[in-house]
């Protein structure tokens, strides 16, 4: 077994990490969540000439065809100053989509100038009676001619307040199917809202928006088992930045323990601190191991084995990071509590990566749903 | 990055299985069946198995008679091993005395200790905690006084002595100079059991077992050569021991076995007229259980890798012992829930209950010990907080 990075992930961790720490303070954070846009489309320019956005693209569809391990390096490293560019809603959700189900032309129409940081785009999958099952879909798609007629709503559509196209699931006549509806399509309604961690999302309402049939990507039928999967790619994306989260606040925390003094002493020498942060440790280890676990196998070609692993990785997030975040503000003690404090900020993004892509309950639900699980252990 | 075992490795594993299906006397096989506890003699007689194949002392180099085996297959072996439910041998001699012999021995005393060891000629118990000296072994007070005339005389009382009563050896922490800081008067020395002067007292452990003993030393007289290392460097000795082996701490085969029992219970414990395995909230249960478990057979992994490229234990293999010790008393715990007023056997002699279920109780009862032995979760956690995060002291 070999755990080490190759020469280019090292690479690619010493440019990210100083990318985060030089060019995006958590400050940058701060000033973004007041703007109507959230972001930089400067910064995410700078990203597509990068090579980042493309990073996990198939080469055929214009990508390097890197892997999730990859993927979760850059990640990880972005979030410890909460870099707020769109990667995880618009490369690893909308992008992953659109590589693997478009054709060439639908690639080189929307997917190229995304890749290059010229425009987002935003994955519309999720609905207010589907929980987290992107199968169960409402929004209708009728054929008319060589066009379609769309109608529903899509709900927390990440980053969706600014992106350029929504891929957007539907029932067809002939099964779940995909479409890039262009954000000024007529008969579509955007709606933005700001989310607990300081980003933004959009409710989208499609009253009949009308799209022709090069905007279908792949066939009816087709398009349940790509999401599956890139849902599972966005799940192990968020694991990689809760863990980045959790290893920033367990380090903030750690430090405050350091030089905070109460009683005339230092609080870390306290023994129920010391203790208290030793588990948050432990469960940031966890969570390292069991991230690094989901990102080799979600690549791969086993669905089940794909499964397990993923589950196991987000449970290990909402129930270990939640730990760990809720236990950094305690430790913090009022001033964690404080908007002035970064504490919190990590805090409620990791909140908002908890309840994104299946939550803790339904992981399980699934994790225990495996074949084998009755008769095998690990 | 590549998360798999090699070929090779997988080839190693499918003999380890294949001797243990072979070589494991059917009175043990049945035994490991149903997890009940295994008396000292057959614990010898796997050891001796063991001790046929070159197996059993996978870690010892091959000059001392080790099978030359690297840290990945070591791994493999004491896994299939515990998965195989295979009696555990005895530590003391195999993985303490005998690793600090091979340090800080003499040749002669390695002559004269390591090959009956291996063998299993002669047993071994250990001699640190004192009744007012656990988690503070430091402040230690068993004395030994040289007499002038080749021997120390040795006065005073250990505990938790296990295997005690089988054992031919016990090696000690004494204090040899009680006029210094507390670290530097203690000196490791080894004492043969059959001195006059030993008593042993063995105790039941909660599980009904007779593993811990109280030993007391009254006049025991020790020959000098019987010192390990340096007079008053003791201390050295008990921690180097410490950071032997910690990539087969985390017990990892056992609690998948013991979980496993648990699902086959769960899979034949009827309620509101369906297995329990088959009601999601038990479902989910076990799964959470099982994902705690992976988590940590990953971090196993992982540093079991760093220790194949021959690096330093990293942070992760900090966190095998508590996550270790913990994982397999949960488990032992969600199987006495899971059995419901079947939680009740204890031994069973009449046979009433299914024997998957007949040592569960036990079993549970004596794992409460696995968060104290080898260093409790809170000293493990003062050390996490002291030399890896980096916390002040006091």
């Amino acid at each position: 077994m070999d755990f080490q990075l190759s020469q280019d992930q090292k690479l690619l961790a010493e440019t990210a990490a100083s990318f985060a720490q030089k060019s995006s303070p958590v400050s940058r954070f701060r000033k973004l969540r007041d703007d109507p846009v959230g972001w930089d489309p400067a910064v995410w320019r700078q990203m597509g000439e990068l090579g980042w956005l493309a990073l996990p693209l198939p080469e055929a569809a214009g990508g390097f065809g890197g892997s999730f391990v990859d993927v979760c390096i850059l990640l990880e490293k972005l979030a410890t100053t909460l870099v707020p560019e769109p990667y995880l809603s618009s490369v690893v959700l909308a992008g992953m989509t659109l590589g693997h189900a478009g054709t060439a032309e639908q690639h080189e129409r929307w997917l190229a100038p995304m890749l290059e940081g010229r425009s987002t785009i935003a994955l519309a999958w999720a609905e207010r009676d589907a929980r987290y099952d992107p199968t169960r879909v409402a929004t209708r798609a009728e054929r008319t001619g060589d066009a379609w007629r769309l109608s529903g709503e899509k709900c927390w559509v990440l980053d969706g307040h600014h992106a350029s196209q929504f891929v957007v699931s539907a029932v067809t006549d002939d099964g779940l199917a995909l479409f890039v509806v262009d954000r000024s399509a007529l008969g579509t309604t955007v709606t933005p809202t700001r989310t607990i961690d300081g980003r933004r999302a959009a409710f989208v309402r499609l009253d009949g928006a009308t799209v022709a049939d090069d905007a279908r990507l792949g066939a009816p039928g087709t398009a349940g088992r790509l999401l599956d999967r890139v849902l599972d790619g966005a799940a192990v994306a968020a694991c990689a930045e809760g863990l980045g989260i959790c290893q920033t606040v367990l380090d903030m925390t750690v430090g405050y323990l350091k030089t905070r003094e109460q009683f005339g002493v230092k609080i870390g020498t306290f023994q129920v601190l010391q203790h208290r942060a030793v588990d948050m440790f432990v469960q940031v280890e966890l969570a390292r191991s069991l991230t690094t676990l989901a990102a080799v196998k979600v690549g791969g070609d086993d669905d089940d084995e794909r499964r397990k692993a993923v589950s196991a990785a987000k449970i290990q997030l909402s129930s270990g990071g939640s730990y760990v975040v809720r236990q950094a503000i305690q430790l913090h003690g009022g001033i964690g509590v404080t908007d002035e404090h970064d504490v919190g900020l990590y805090f409620k993004r990791l909140v908002a990566l908890n309840a994104l892509f299946g939550d803790e309950e339904d992981h399980v639900a699934r994790f225990a749903a495996r074949p084998g699980f009755s008769t095998t252990v690990c | 990055m590549d998360l798999s075992f090699t070929p090779e490795q997988e080839a190693f594993r499918a003999d380890v299985r294949r001797f243990i299906a072979d070589s494991m006397p059917p009175s043990i096989r049945a035994k490991a069946e149903d997890d009940a506890h295994f008396e000292h003699e057959e614990v010898m007689e796997w050891h001796r198995v063991l001790y046929r194949k070159g197996w059993v002392a996978p870690h010892w180099p091959k000059e001392h008679g080790g099978p030359g085996l690297d840290a990945t297959e070591r791994f493999i072996l004491q896994d299939e091993l515990e998965v195989a439910g295979a009696p555990m041998l005895s530590p003391f001699g195999l993985s303490m005395v005998g690793p600090l012999l091979m340090q800080f021995g003499t040749p002669a005393q390695q002559q004269r200790f390591l090959p009956k060891i291996l063998s299993g000629d002669e047993a071994w118990c250990q001699g640190y905690s004192e009744p007012n000296a656990g988690s503070d072994l430091a402040s230690l007070r068993c004395s030994a006084v040289d007499d002038g005339q080749g021997h120390f005389v040795v006065n005073g009382q250990k505990t938790w002595t296990t295997y005690a009563q089988y054992a031919d050896w016990i090696f000690c922490l004494v204090r040899t100079d009680a006029s210094v800081k507390k670290q530097a008067g203690i000196s490791f020395v080894l004492i043969d059991m059959k001195s006059p002067g030993v008593e042993v007292k063995p105790m039941l452990t909660l599980g009904h077992t007779t593993a811990f003993c109280d030993t007391f030393f009254e006049n025991v007289r020790v020959p000098k050569e019987n010192l390990v290392g340096p007079l008053n460097g003791g201390w050295t000795l008990a921690k180097a021991l410490l950071g032997h082996e910690r990539t087969l701490i985390a017990a990892v085969g056992s609690s998948r076995r013991a979980l496993l029992r648990v699902k086959r219970i769960a899979a034949k414990t009827m309620a509101h007229g369906r297995p329990l395995l088959d009601d999601p909230a038990w479902r989910a249960r076990i799964a959470r259980m099982e994902v705690a478990l992976l988590g940590l057979q990953w971090t196993n992994y992982r540093a079991l890798a760093g220790a194949a490229l021959g690096h330093a234990p990293g942070p992760e293999s900090s966190i095998l012992k508590i996550r270790g010790a913990e994982i397999l008393q949960q488990i032992y715990e969600l199987a006495m829930e899971v059995m419901g007023q079947s939680s009740l056997t204890w031994y069973d002699d009449a046979g009433l209950v299914d024997p998957l279920e007949r040592h569960v109780g036990p079993s549970f009862c004596y794992y409460r010990a696995t968060t104290i032995y080898g260093g409790s979760n809170e000293i493990q956690r003062n050390v996490i907080a002291k030399w890896i995060l980096g916390l002040p002291e006091r």
